[in-house]
């Protein structure tokens, strides 16, 4: 075995970080022959593994794309694992109408260049059919009715396999989920009742009319994701780096002024340098104050973070068992 | 903050993020009984290493309060489900991610109740190493016993002999003198277990967790998480029999790759490198690699664990199943293998002569129970000949006929080519998990 001379390679290396090239050739550059492989590369090797598997395993997947960083990342790694052919299944977009509009203009660049399909399933078709009501109040969001916009979806086109970005990390009840989550045939998870994973080895077989969710980045953390966008020189919405906006304090976040949230008579805007650590709807995804405008200053804060990325995630706080109760009828 | 732990006000400094793109990967899997402090052990890496966040933390202290446990209770910081939380129990195995400036770890956190094989055989399947707690008060239990051999049985490479608590025996070095030599007598009786370290430690108070304690100058080894940033696993792939299993063929039918074929999979074992002479299996059709493809373009090899795409200089065909390997270094082929099972169904029984699906790297068979050999008491590692009915938990040996020959390795020569699983052909549910003898 030959791969134990390699800390001196390693650290030279990691002193003219990052380049793109120097990423991928590593391996294959190195006068010394090292068969190690650095953390970025094993979970995106695994996440390869994971979509070729969905792919090869279901007749009709899909994944579900919503224009924030891990659905990105979850697409960017589609594309590898399946190049130089197209993505062999269509991106499903559960649009709930209350986009920032930066996040519909990367969207649509980014399909084109992937040239990929996509598909759109709106929140609004589901009010206006009458199978999903409109949430009253200040703090109303649409966040909750996405669940019965997105089965609607997976029914009309039968789709039979999700891929979503959901990470472990992200929050407790999600730190339970398999790579290949079972959903029964109301779409529903059973956390206590789920099928052991073991080795690389996946159990996709279903009855009729049940489906799966697939996490690809199930092992990836915050940073993680960081990491490898700035690795892979992807490119993502601006949302993502510091910038001026108006804002309000909600439940302890700070959420951005649109025409989708009503700001209450006791709350007051404030003009602010902010950045989102996730984006989702409008109306329950909080910004964080930050003056990061690059991703080496992203990776800087998120290595020195106090809060979980989702702790500005006002959907998440609405109770201790929240995302698990949402996973439970079928969210993301 | 929470009495009975001694956290200092504020965490270590935050970890610069040079050489953070550079770090490698372990994955572990922690063993231990109810009460060796093993939620402690994991709250005080996630804590002292940094991992842990204020709102996670403030969570925790909240549910404490209002289960009306007297102290903030860390085993909360990995249970998710409303259910673990209301019963105080761990229903499922949990995943953790930390990092240290050196590596990136996952954490297979296994619950100790009654499915406990189960989930520790889970989680052991993916792991690099095991932690191996032990209470310095209790010493090598008929526990340690059943966790040490599932660890060899999963062929974990690397075992850490945690014994906590040792504030609690004074700090003494001939009671952790004892329990090792007590653990490393039993582990003698394994095969796999090779590699163990052995560390005094004390969860509750952080001694040698994340810093050498002072209380214990007798002991000259390294704190846990410096082993856990150092332990070379460099060579726990197998990096000599080629094998690579299609999970995918790859044909764009586009007029740039107008006559393009690209078999993509995750390299099992072995290098494969352009200009090699191949054989894909079952069929028996040589051939040479034109290219080891990536996103990036080609590339001058490929080895396990990664996941590219091998185009071959003949039209072969090849399916999802099939095995490419090299002429002179074949893996078996057979319909007749031998196995040892762990069984994981709570609602069926492993039946003799009984009708599977089995799933082996991309292949999947149909496979009958031929005869069930032995179950092993995993206390004692006797053999039961008298009773054969495998149940939840249970471990044994069978042999199995597959439906259309197998290529495999055996599991300790090689851990993806070695493994499968049977799904129930009702149920669809994973009912056990084997290791190819």
């Amino acid at each position: 075995m030959t791969g134990t001379e390699t800390g001196a390679i390693d650290e030279e290396s990691a002193n003219q970080r990052p380049s793109r090239t120097a990423f991928f050739s590593k391996p294959m550059d190195t006068q010394i022959h090292s068969y190690q492989v650095n953390h970025l590369k094993q979970l995106e090797s695994e996440a390869i593994f994971i979509l070729r598997e969905t792919a090869a395993q279901f007749e009709r997947p899909a994944l579900l794309f919503s224009g924030g960083k891990d659905s990105i990342v979850m697409a960017h790694l589609a594309r590898k694992a399946f190049h130089p052919a197209r993505l062999p299944f269509p991106l499903l977009h559960v649009d709930t109408g209350h986009n920032f509009p930066e996040t519909l203009e990367y969207r649509d660049r980014f399909v084109a260049d992937l040239r990929a399909q996509l598909i759109v399933a709106r929140v609004q078709d589901s009010i206006d059919r009458g199978t999903a009501r409109e949430e009253k109040g200040p703090n109303a969001s649409r966040n909750a009715i996405q669940t019965v916009t997105l089965l609607e979806a997976i029914e009309e086109n039968r789709f039979d396999a999700c891929l979503g970005g959901g990470r472990r990390d992200e929050e407790k009840a999600r730190a339970k989920e398999r790579f290949f989550s079972h959903r029964d045939d109301f779409g529903q998870w059973d956390p206590k009742n789920q099928r052991p994973e073991l080795w690389n080895i996946f159990n996709g077989r279903k009855h009729h009319g049940e489906h799966f969710r697939v996490f690809p980045l199930s092992n990836w953390t915050e940073m993680d994701v960081w990491q490898y966008i700035k690795a892979e020189d992807i490119p993502l919405p601006n949302l993502y780096f510091s910038h001026e906006r108006d804002v309000f304090k909600r439940a302890g976040a700070w959420l951005a002024v649109t025409e989708f949230v009503t700001v209450g008579a006791e709350e007051t805007v404030d003009h602010r340098r902010v950045r989102f650590r996730t984006i989702g709807d409008a109306t329950c995804t909080g910004a964080v104050e930050s003056t990061a405008a690059t991703l080496d200053e992203i990776i800087q804060e998120v290595a020195t973070a106090r809060q979980t990325e989702r702790g500005t995630r006002a959907d998440d706080k609405r109770s201790e068992t929240a995302m698990e109760d949402r996973k439970k009828e079928g969210y993301f | 903050m929470p009495n009975d732990l001694i956290f200092p006000d504020s965490p270590p400094s935050a970890q610069s993020t040079a050489g953070y793109l550079d770090m490698d990967l372990l994955r572990f899997t922690t063993a231990g009984s109810v009460d060796d402090g093993k939620s402690t052990l994991i709250g005080r890496l996630l804590y002292d290493s940094k991992n842990t966040f204020e709102d996670q933390m403030e969570a925790v202290e909240r549910s404490s309060k209002q289960r009306g446990d007297e102290n903030v209770n860390l085993a909360l910081l990995t249970d998710g489900l409303r259910a673990e939380r209301e019963q105080g129990i761990t229903i499922d195995v949990a995943y953790r991610y930390f990092a240290t400036p050196k590596r990136k770890f996952i954490i297979a956190d296994t619950p100790g109740h009654i499915q406990y094989t189960r989930n520790m055989v889970t989680g052991a399947s993916t792991a690099n190493l095991a932690i191996i707690l032990v209470d310095a008060r209790l010493g090598v239990i008929e526990q340690t016993c059943r966790h040490a051999f599932i660890a060899d049985l999963l062929r974990i490479r690397h075992v850490v002999l945690a014994v906590n608590k040792m504030d609690l025996v004074d700090h003494d070095q001939e009671a952790f003198d004892r329990i090792v030599e007590e653990f490393r007598r039993f582990a003698s009786r394994l095969d796999n277990l090779v590699d163990i370290t052995a560390i005094p430690i004390s969860a509750l108070h952080g001694d040698n967790v994340v810093t050498k304690s002072d209380k214990m100058p007798w002991y000259h080894g390294p704190d846990l998480l410096y082993h856990l940033e150092t332990v070379y696993i460099g060579s726990d792939h197998n990096h000599v029999d080629a094998r690579f299993p299609v999970q995918w063929v790859i044909r764009p039918h586009s007029d740039e790759y107008h006559d393009y074929r690209g078999y993509a999979g995750r390299v099992a074992g072995g290098v494969f490198k352009p200009g090699d002479e191949i054989v894909v299996q079952p069929s028996g059709f040589s051939s040479r690699i034109r290219s080891v493809d990536t996103f990036e373009g080609p590339a001058e090899e490929a080895f396990a664990p990664l996941s590219v795409t091998i185009t071959l200089e003949d039209e072969i065909d090849i399916s999802r199943g099939d095995m490419i390997v090299k002429p002179n270094n074949q893996p078996q082929k057979s319909q007749e293998i031998d196995a040892m099972i762990c069984w994981f169904s709570e609602k069926s029984r492993l039946a003799s002569r009984g009708k599977y699906i089995l799933r082996h790297t991309t292949k999947e068979v149909k496979a009958m129970v031929q005869e069930v050999r032995y179950k092993v008491n995993i206390n004692t590692l006797h053999k039961i000949e008298d009773d054969l009915e495998f149940g939840l938990n249970d471990i044994g040996r069978i042999s199995l006929r597959t439906s259309a020959p197998l290529l495999y390795d055996s599991y300790r020569r090689n851990r993806i080519t070695g493994s499968f699983i049977l799904v129930d052909t009702h149920t669809n549910e994973t009912v056990a998990a084997g290791m190819i003898v």
